[in-house]
């Protein structure tokens, strides 16, 4: 068994992990750690596959920004026992649970027969793979007006988040 | 040439996130954790994403997920905050209480 091979069971098998505990989680505070958890190991695991400007992003924008945003909202909130309804099982429960592992063996059956590239890296196309140089590249060359449009939705955002988040609307 | 982890373990490993954010959704009742799991589906979206990106030596499946993660931090912004009108406003976060749509 190779070391990268290691390396994913471990990452994987913490994401899983971590990924239960935000879903089964008793307070959203545990909820919201095991979260960053699950943000960090599948960092881990976007390293092995060569994405490693990403791997950074995810640490600094999800484990660094969103999760901080969902933790200030958790203490604002300051939420009681009563407001986060029962842990009893329902049959809308049993359900869902049911409708998502129904999903899971779906998706498993198909990624089974798919039929993929597998395409083969030399040394050149590892050195360039992925890196920030290789990706502003061409982000601001052929994919310039999607980036321009994403800073046009983040303007929108803010301003969203301010105008619903007043006091009176 | 390096060995690698068969694509397919990724893929596997994204599907069974995705149905675990799912689950998450499904099941329970506090709007910010039903929140947290839409996340977990999104990062699923941007783990295949990066899986096919290897899998095809391929960069444009990275700004797909570079993308992904830009429209994430805008909808958990706007998000939060419809999540903090909402328990300003009916003074609860469970998803079965907040049914004014549903009349």
């Amino acid at each position: 068994m190779s070391a990268q091979l290691i390396l994913f069971w471990f990452f994987a098998v913490f994401t899983a992990v971590s990924a239960l505990g935000v879903v089964f989680g008793k307070n959203p505070v545990s909820s919201a750690m095991s979260l960053v958890a699950a943000f960090f190991f599948l960092a881990g695991i976007y390293v092995l596959l060569w994405a490693h400007s990403i791997a950074v992003f995810q640490v600094l924008v999800y484990a660094g920004a969103i999760m901080v945003l969902f933790l200030f909202v958790i203490m604002l909130l300051s939420l009681s026992e009563v407001d986060l309804g029962s842990g009893k099982m329902t049959p809308a429960k049993v359900v869902g649970g049911l409708a998502a592992l129904g999903l899971f063996v779906v998706l498993a059956v198909v990624i089974g027969k798919a039929q993929l590239v597998g395409a083969s890296f030399d040394a050149n196309r590892l050195a360039t793979f992925g890196t920030l140089k290789e990706l502003g590249g061409i982000l601001y060359t052929v994919y310039l007006l999607p980036f321009e449009a994403v800073s046009l939705l983040l303007l929108v955002a803010i301003v969203g988040a301010v105008v619903v988040s007043k006091s009176r609307i | 040439m390096i060995p690698l982890v068969p694509t397919q373990n990724y893929l596997i490993l994204a599907a069974l996130l995705f149905c675990i954010g799912m689950l998450g959704v499904l099941v329970r009742r506090n709007a910010l954790v039903v929140f947290m799991c839409i996340e977990l589906m999104l990062n699923a979206a941007n783990l295949t994403f990066l899986a096919f990106a290897r899998d095809r030596a391929d960069s444009l499946g990275h700004l797909s997920a570079f993308f992904i993660i830009v429209v994430a931090a805008a909808e958990a912004a706007i998000g939060l905050a419809i999540v903090i009108a909402v328990f300003r406003s009916r003074g609860t976060l469970n998803v079965e209480d907040i049914t004014i749509m549903r009349h």
